[in-house]
């Protein structure tokens, strides 16, 4: 019943190609960012930005970007957090390097950078697949903390090692240092999160996407049919290297201001970001979404529910919180392997043909 | 999703909803998970039963109930961020969050929302330096002078010379374990001994390589910033290769009962430094055992009373309570606010005389905070473990860092993040 398409009939061309062919889609698309840019930005105090927002937006950005490397191209990585840590270094290191230069820029050009980094460790890909590419990008992690760690000059040579966010502003207002306004430090990231989805969006809709695909269902069939694997591979770890970077930049500069390689950026963040793309859905942009908030905001509600609505002792809660995710992973692994945003496609069509499913 | 989203809110918006009370509100941003909760735990256990038994015993202070608001870090930043976050609009009168890594994040979120942060032996050690600084404190004491008590109590032990010997510093790779370097490499430099630094990673319990080179280079002393599960990996490789536990010195928060028990006698011998003296037969505690742990209001299951990082919370809920007694005298009201237990903290003296009346003579060296000075006396005593009686045992009196070095540290480090951060610097 919702989702008819009956009397929705397309004219042109443009039409026909649009990202989302069924009007009711269409309106829940401008509604969804009615609401992200018109109503929140008015609501968001500290604690929704801080703790559910921003870094559900940022997130998003991270998996969009392993969605794209894993989910479309069939690359397995585990460097995500490695890559997200020299997003972060490079934004560091250019905003105190040129602190007259727009934050927008830093960030961006972190993506760049990281985009470069990538692409470099996506060399070995050529030759390895599989499990031994996920070794390989394993050791692109471990090194990069490692070298974050090492070398002072990534830090500034300060005597802990820590790297802290100085005060910049866009506009005259204040998006990163700990002077920023909750709304301010939101809309930065929404703005990112929308251009970044409509960008991988439609990356993957066109011949970019389709030679990904193309060589994730198989490699030798891809070459004979014409596709470039160097380009086509090479090109994926640079894309999906530029989205991470800037969701390590912004992690670092917006979200918490000061990190620390090691901590912040370990082989635990490769894995939540990857396990966020598995549990989103493999090769969808809405999965990365979907993937993002199950993880960020599921841990926090079971800490309000647990804690301060039941009272119970704050480490009972912390350990059941791991029972929970553990298990609704292995639920949502067994039922849905193809991870929320197939449910969401499955619900899709149920709504299409409701009343009367056959 | 969006179901999720709206359970949330609902569950927020009942929280928002509850009443709020004239209370002092003391957040407790603990980790009892994860690979630090062996020291997590009985720090964050010492700190609530106190202010539980000044709340059973005396009705709070100056006749204000305490509130004790527990929030789970488990020694992560983001959690440590959503736990601020969540506490802070309850009227936090003070943040106390035993990780210098969430300390980091802190210091400008705190300073912004003027609530006082007190990082007692951990943090940025520049803290120190009140002028630039105005939020934090790190007394009564910080890992700078814990490096300088450290190679003072060298100096002693050899004749005031440590010419050709050779130092190791194992190392926890991470803002806290980092913090020391500069200060041991000036000491090096001055006192003409030689260091190695031997980075571990988190968690820690990978070190065979570490003690490995240890075996290999021989060096006459190892010196150690370890904390949670690392420690207890780095003393039992030390007894492994059969390294002299005398020679072997952690800071003080290397130096608890369950780093070294694991190794049973092997660590036997072992020193740490303590800010802070340990004696299981304060008064105070039978009044926590009394009006808290009797009552059935004990935090965690009530075992380590008495306990070298148990009586170390306890120690730092005392310096909090007694900033707010101050901050209630010097502004004449009961229910302060987190800028008059600012002003609080900055008068703070503590007197043998106030922590013997406290039933906790001696628990640690007299002080005195001022506008200038966060950091306190930094004075620390060297203890050693007696793994037969299964007990710390001190070995020296209090012992004074060398400010003419730690100083000079202070002033160029805060300096630096004055300029950074555009601070000028000034009491308030």
């Amino acid at each position: 019943m919702l989702y008819r398409e009956a009397g929705d009939f397309k004219t042109s061309y443009a039409e026909d190609n649009q990202t989302f062919p069924i009007k009711f889609d269409r309106w829940r698309y401008w509604f969804v960012l009615a609401v992200a840019y018109l109503v929140i930005p008015f609501m968001i105090n500290d604690y929704w930005a801080n703790a559910i927002f921003v870094p559900f937006l940022i997130y998003a950005i991270a998996a969009i970007g392993l969605n794209i490397l894993t989910g479309y191209c069939g690359q397995v990585s585990l460097g995500t957090g490695g890559f997200m840590a020299v997003g972060a270094y490079a934004c560091y290191k250019l905003m105190t390097a040129f602190p007259e230069v727009n934050i927008i820029v830093h960030v961006i050009l972190s993506g760049g950078i990281t985009a470069a980094v990538g692409a470099a460790f996506g060399l070995p890909s050529l030759r390895i697949k599989g499990f031994y590419l996920a070794v390989a990008t394993l050791a692109a992690q471990f090194f990069l903390v490692w070298l974050f760690n090492k070398v002072a000059w990534f830090y500034n040579y300060s005597a802990s090692g820590q790297i802290s966010a100085p005060e910049r502003f866009v506009g005259g207002v204040a998006v990163t240092g700990p002077n920023t306004e909750a709304w301010a430090k939101y809309m930065i990231c929404l703005v990112f999160v929308t251009i970044c989805a409509i960008i991988a969006r439609n990356l993957t809709r066109g011949t970019i996407g389709r030679t990904w695909m193309a060589i994730r269902d198989m490699d030798i069939a891809a070459e004979i049919i014409g596709v470039n694997p160097l380009k086509a591979k090479l090109l994926a770890f640079a894309v999906s290297s530029f989205f991470i970077g800037i969701a390590g930049a912004l992690f670092f500069a917006v979200y918490l201001g000061a990190v620390e390689v090691g901590e912040a950026f370990g082989i635990q963040k490769s894995f939540l970001v990857l396990f966020m793309v598995i549990i989103g859905g493999l090769g969808s942009v809405f999965g990365s979404f979907a993937g993002a908030a199950f993880l960020v905001v599921l841990p926090v509600a079971l800490k309000l529910i647990g804690v301060d609505l039941l009272g119970w002792p704050t480490d009972l809660v912390s350990h059941f919180q791991l029972v929970i995710i553990g298990a609704l992973i292995m639920f949502f692994l067994i039922k849905e392997p193809h991870g929320l945003a197939q449910l969401w496609r499955l619900a899709k069509e149920k709504l299409r043909l409701w009343p009367f499913p056959y | 999703m969006t179901m999720k989203k709206l359970a949330a809110l609902a569950v927020t918006a009942t929280i928002a909803a509850a009443p709020v009370m004239a209370e002092l509100v003391i957040p407790d941003l603990s980790y009892r998970t994860g690979p630090y909760a062996a020291g997590g735990t009985p720090f964050s256990d010492g700190y609530q039963d106190y202010f539980n038994m000044l709340n059973a015993r005396d009705g709070g202070i100056g006749g204000e109930m305490l509130r004790v608001l527990e929030c789970e870090t488990g020694y992560n930043t983001e959690k440590g961020v959503e736990c601020y976050e969540s506490t802070k609009g309850e009227g936090a009168l003070v943040y106390q969050p035993l990780s210098t890594g969430i300390t980091y994040q802190l210091i400008p979120k705190a300073t912004a929302d003027g609530i006082p942060l007190h990082t007692m032996g951990y943090g940025r050690t520049s803290a120190a330096n009140g002028e630039v600084f105005n939020w934090v404190f790190n007394y009564p004491a910080n890992y700078w002078d814990a490096a300088s008590v450290m190679v003072n109590y060298l100096l002693a032990e050899n004749g005031d010379s440590l010419e050709g010997k050779k130092i190791a510093l194992v190392y926890h790779n991470s803002a806290y374990g980092k913090e020391p370097i500069r200060t041991l490499e000036n000491l090096s430099a001055q006192h003409g001994f030689e260091l190695t630094q031997l980075a571990v990673d988190h968690p820690g319990q990978e070190q065979k390589s570490q003690w490995l080179q240890i075996r290999r280079e021989r060096p006459d002393y190892v010196l150690m910033w370890g904390w949670g599960v690392m420690n207890q990996v780095a003393v039992q490789e030390a007894a492994n290769i059969g390294f002299p536990m005398e020679n072997f010195i952690g800071n003080w928060w290397s130096g608890a009962e369950h780093d070294v028990t694991p190794a049973g006698a092997g660590a036997n011998g072992y020193k740490s430094l303590n800010m802070n003296r340990i004696d299981a037969n304060l008064p105070v505690f039978d009044d926590i055992k009394t009006h808290v742990h009797e009552a059935g209001n004990a935090a965690g299951d009530g075992t380590n009373v008495g306990k070298v990082l148990y009586t170390r919370g306890m120690y730092a809920a005392m310096l909090a309570s007694e900033a707010i007694a101050k901050a209630q005298e010097i502004h004449g009201v009961a229910d302060i606010t987190p800028a008059m237990m600012r002003d609080g903290m900055e008068a703070l003296e503590l007197t043998a005389a106030r922590m013997e009346e406290l039933g906790m003579a001696g628990v640690g060296p007299e002080f005195s905070v001022s506008c200038q000075d966060h950091g306190g006396t930094g004075l620390g005593i060297v203890q050693q473990w007696d793994a037969d009686a299964g007990q710390w045992n001190a070995l020296t009196d209090y012992i004074a860092p060398d400010d003419a070095v730690t100083l000079p540290l202070v002033m160029e480090d805060s300096a630096a993040f004055a300029a950074e951060n555009g601070i000028e610097a000034g009491c308030m």
